[in-house]
């Protein structure tokens, strides 16, 4: 371990029942500001979890964990639409990045809402998986929580895994 | 009105389209746009031609955006250019150190195209 993630790791942030709202809201925010979409909670949520692109940023120091974004490509195309104008369909690795890139935006706007952990906590780069015949399977002790929120009446999924 | 010459350095190539849109869509002219995806090739292209604005990302892979802005201080083209640090994380440690070895400011992701001018605009010296 780096002489920094160690110097991160000894601020130690235990996980908080408030976060899940915490994120809904960075993600809520990040989607509007940076996308000019307005997501909104699901009278009735999605009962599982679909999309083939998931992207995903690491945490490391203070907290460890990792924090996902996934929708279905049709969605991911719109975002990267909206966020970079016009043909972002005719390039399949720029809709990841794009993806990607919200990601990593709503991982550091969590971190920012939490009190000690936007100086003691590092983002990964963003990762993006295509594709949905996939199982994440995290190493033990650790929590989590997921939901979806609504763009457009489509399901936009996130997940945040701790190591406690 | 002044036109603009900007170079955004940005490991993302998406987030450097994402900046020059917020720029544009802010109403900022620009005459012309230059990327570079680290501190290295930022220096590099900052050796090449004057700017009128230079927006960076801190965390990046090679050389990240504090050695940037030390680097810069050597070159004589980049004097009183004014550079405008871009960060995800929310560190204000980083944030700080930034603003310590010459960044004129700061935005933080996520920003709307209205944040960027006003962060941006004061700088230009009229410019804009």
């Amino acid at each position: 371990m780096s002489s920094a993630i160690n110097h991160l790791a000894g601020q130690t942030v235990q996980p908080d029942p408030h976060w899940k709202s915490l994120l809904e809201c960075a993600a809520t925010e990040v989607f509007s500001m940076m996308a000019g979409f307005n997501l909104a909670a699901f009278a009735e949520p999605p009962a599982e979890t679909h999309g083939d692109r998931t992207a995903m940023v690491g945490l490391a120091g203070a907290l460890c964990g990792m924090i996902t974004v996934r929708c279905s490509s049709e969605v991911a195309i719109k975002l990267a639409d909206q966020m970079l104008g016009g043909d972002a369909a005719a390039n399949p690795t720029i809709i990841g990045d794009a993806l990607g890139e919200l990601c990593n935006m709503v991982a550091g706007n969590f971190k920012s809402k939490v009190t000690n952990l936007a100086d003691h906590c590092m983002l990964s780069v963003p990762t993006v998986i295509w594709g949905e015949d996939y199982v994440v399977q995290t190493v033990q002790p650790h929590e989590g929580f997921q939901f979806a929120l609504s763009l457009d009446g489509e399901p936009v999924w996130f997940s945040m895994t701790i190591h406690t | 009105m002044k036109k603009l010459r900007v170079l955004i350095v940005d490991d993302s190539s998406v987030m450097r389209k994402i900046v020059e849109r917020s720029l544009r869509q802010a109403g900022l002219e620009l005459e012309e746009v230059r990327e570079a995806g680290n501190g290295a090739e930022g220096l590099a292209e900052v050796q090449g031609a004057p700017f009128d604005l230079i927006l960076s990302d801190i965390n990046m892979p090679a050389m990240d955006g504090l050695e940037f802005l030390r680097g810069l201080a050597g070159i004589p083209a980049a004097k009183g250019v004014p550079v405008v640090m871009i960060t995800t994380e929310g560190s204000e440690a980083r944030v700080v150190e930034a603003l310590s070895v010459g960044a004129k400011g700061y935005i933080r992701k996520p920003f709307t195209p209205e944040q960027v001018k006003e962060r941006v605009t004061p700088l230009l010296g009229g410019a804009q």
